[in-house]
This record gives C-alpha cells, structure tokens and sequence, in this order.
C-alpha cells in the first residue's frame, strides 16, 4: 500500500515512490547524479537542467535520465 | 603536393588526426581510455543510454575520457527510427551542448545495414535544428550526395557490416563517392585490420572510424597505434600519389654499365 504523503513515478523505466512535493532537483539529488553529465526527460519532452527544483513530481510521471556511455 | 599542415576540417572545426575511434566493447574504461589514448584519435564516438539507478558507484565515460580535451561525438547506435534517433540526438545536445553528431539508422537487426530513408530524412532535420550530423551510410553514391544536399557535414560509409572486421568490399564506390561529393569522406565500419584503415586512405577516404577492430584485437592499445599509423601512411601514400601501374617489369637498376 502506498503511504499517504507518497506517489508512484517510473524513472528510467522502473516503478519508485517519492514524497509528495518532491522536485525534479530533489529526485536528481537523491540519486547523486551528476548535473554535467546527464539529460533529463519528464514524459517524453527534454527539461532545461537550471528549471529542475521548480518542476514539481506529479503521479505517474515518466522521468527519463540519461548520460553517456561506451559506444561505436 | 603535400601541403605543409594536413589538418582533418569538419565542420570549420581542425583536428590533426583523421582516426576517429569508438568507445564500445572495451573490458573496462580503463582499458578503453588507454586504447583512445594510444590511438591519437582526438574525437571518439559515445553512445546515450540510461544511467543506471540501481548502482550508483558505477563508473562514468566521462570520467575517464575528458570531454573538454577531446571531442565527443555522440551517436545514435541502436536505433531503427528517425524518431527514437532524433529524441536521442537531442537528449546527448542536452547533456553538454553537443552539435557535431553522429547520425546511425539502422533497418536491419542481423546486417545492421542502414535504414537509408529515414537517415536521410533525419539528416534534414537535424541539420535544420543547427546540428552537425555526420552520417552513417550505404556506401552509395548518389545517396551520399543526397545528404550533402541536405546537410550533411561529413557522410559514413560502411566498408562492411558493422563489427564484421571485413575490411572493405566496395573500393569503387569509395572512390566514386569521393569523385561526388565536397564534405569530408570517412569509412565507418567493417575496418578489420590496420591495412584496411591504409586502403581507405588511399582511396582518397579524409578519415577512418574504427571501433571492433581495436576493440577486439588481442591487444588492443598495440592495434590502437597500429590504426594511427596505418592512417598516417595512407593519407601519405595518397597524397604523395602513386606510380604508373605497368603490366610488365621493368628494372630499378640500370642498364648502363652491366659487366
């Protein structure tokens, strides 16, 4: 069950829970992402990276981090 | 003549070397860095994909090959669609800032040849955003001059399929694109050994992109120097321009004074 002051959002494809209010900034954190190293997309649309404290999460949100990798 | 500083122009930008080297399939990053570094290549291909969340202390690219002193050229590996390409273009411009893109729209999960239209496509598109799309592609002619027209800032071509190590089957057709075309000319893919990067080069090829072959060489830091010579000597042998083909012998000594 899911606590009150929680919602569901999926990031990267996997189901997570946060507190309600919590921002895009506030989940970057979180993870300890490094802000120079990735692009972030909120339901398929690319977010400007100095806006993310003032996006709030809203249920159901798809977030999308990516960075780069190894690649041909 | 060779002119006194042979630098590699894309896109009004000037590098020395004309190799420019994949980061995949390395064992670690370490061994990848060391590889890039042995190699000279002053842009390498990067891939954009998820980071992942549930390892945290996992190490980064960036960490071990420094984008402000070497170049990044993201690209679009893995995707079958204009738009899956584009969304990912636009999210590796997101991360840093990155114009000069490498643009690969693959048709065909066992060939992993080209999907030629919507590369095409794509390419006009992106060009049409302010990117600097270089361009995987068939190594046909008429299509590479398709997208010069539409903006490409260098084109592609496949040597052989990608990671095949094949070396190059179609010489003429290098060579005719070349005849075509006014952006730079590199061959991607299917480049198995050193003298398959030479041969490019002496086709008039103005750079070579080489990932598997030094990769997956049994020493991978030796094959990264052998690729930078390898392309040195054959954009020095076609500079320099080859000799006359003879169908019969004919003597280096002379004649004059045989006893």
């Amino acid at each position: 069950m899911l606590k009150k002051n929680k919602i569901k959002i999926k990031l990267n494809g996997r189901e997570i829970s946060v507190n309600k209010g919590t921002n895009l900034g506030n989940l970057i954190n979180k993870f300890k992402f490094p802000l120079s190293k990735i692009a972030i997309e909120k339901n398929n649309l690319i977010v400007e990276k100095k806006k993310i404290s003032k996006i709030l999460l809203r249920p159901n949100d798809k977030i999308e981090i990516v960075h780069f990798i190894g690649g041909g | 003549m060779i002119k006194k500083k042979d630098y590699f122009k894309i896109s009004n930008k000037k590098f020395n070397s004309r190799l420019i080297v994949g980061t995949g399939k390395y064992k670690n990053f370490s061994e990848c860095a060391n590889a890039v570094k042995a190699s000279g290549a002053e842009i390498v291909t990067v891939a954009v994909r998820r980071v992942n969340i549930t390892d945290k202390k996992k190490p980064l690219l960036m960490d071990y090959l420094d984008p402000k002193k070497i170049t990044y050229l993201p690209n679009t590996a893995g995707c079958f669609n204009s738009n899956d390409a584009l969304r990912t273009l636009r999210l590796a411009r997101e991360i840093g800032g990155w114009k000069l893109v490498k643009l690969e729209i693959l048709g065909d999960k066992k060939t992993l040849l080209p999907d030629m239209i919507e590369t095409l496509k794509s390419t006009e598109v992106l060009t049409k955003e302010g990117f600097k799309v270089m361009v995987y592609c068939n190594d046909d002619p008429l299509m590479a001059k398709k997208l010069e027209d539409v903006g490409a800032v260098a084109v592609m071509p496949l040597a052989a399929p990608i990671g095949s190590g094949l070396g190059i089957q179609n010489k003429i057709n290098l060579h005719i694109i070349k005849q075509k075309i006014k952006i730079p000319l590199l061959v991607d893919a299917g480049i198995g050994q050193a003298s398959d990067a030479t041969i490019a080069m002496e086709l008039g090829c103005d750079g070579v992109l080489v990932n598997t072959a030094i990769a997956k060489a049994r020493n991978p830091i030796e094959m990264a120097k052998a690729m930078k010579f390898s392309v040195i000597a054959g954009r020095k042998s076609y500079l320099s321009g080859r000799m006359k083909m003879n169908l019969f012998g004919n003597a280096s000594s002379p004649k004059k004074g045989i006893i």
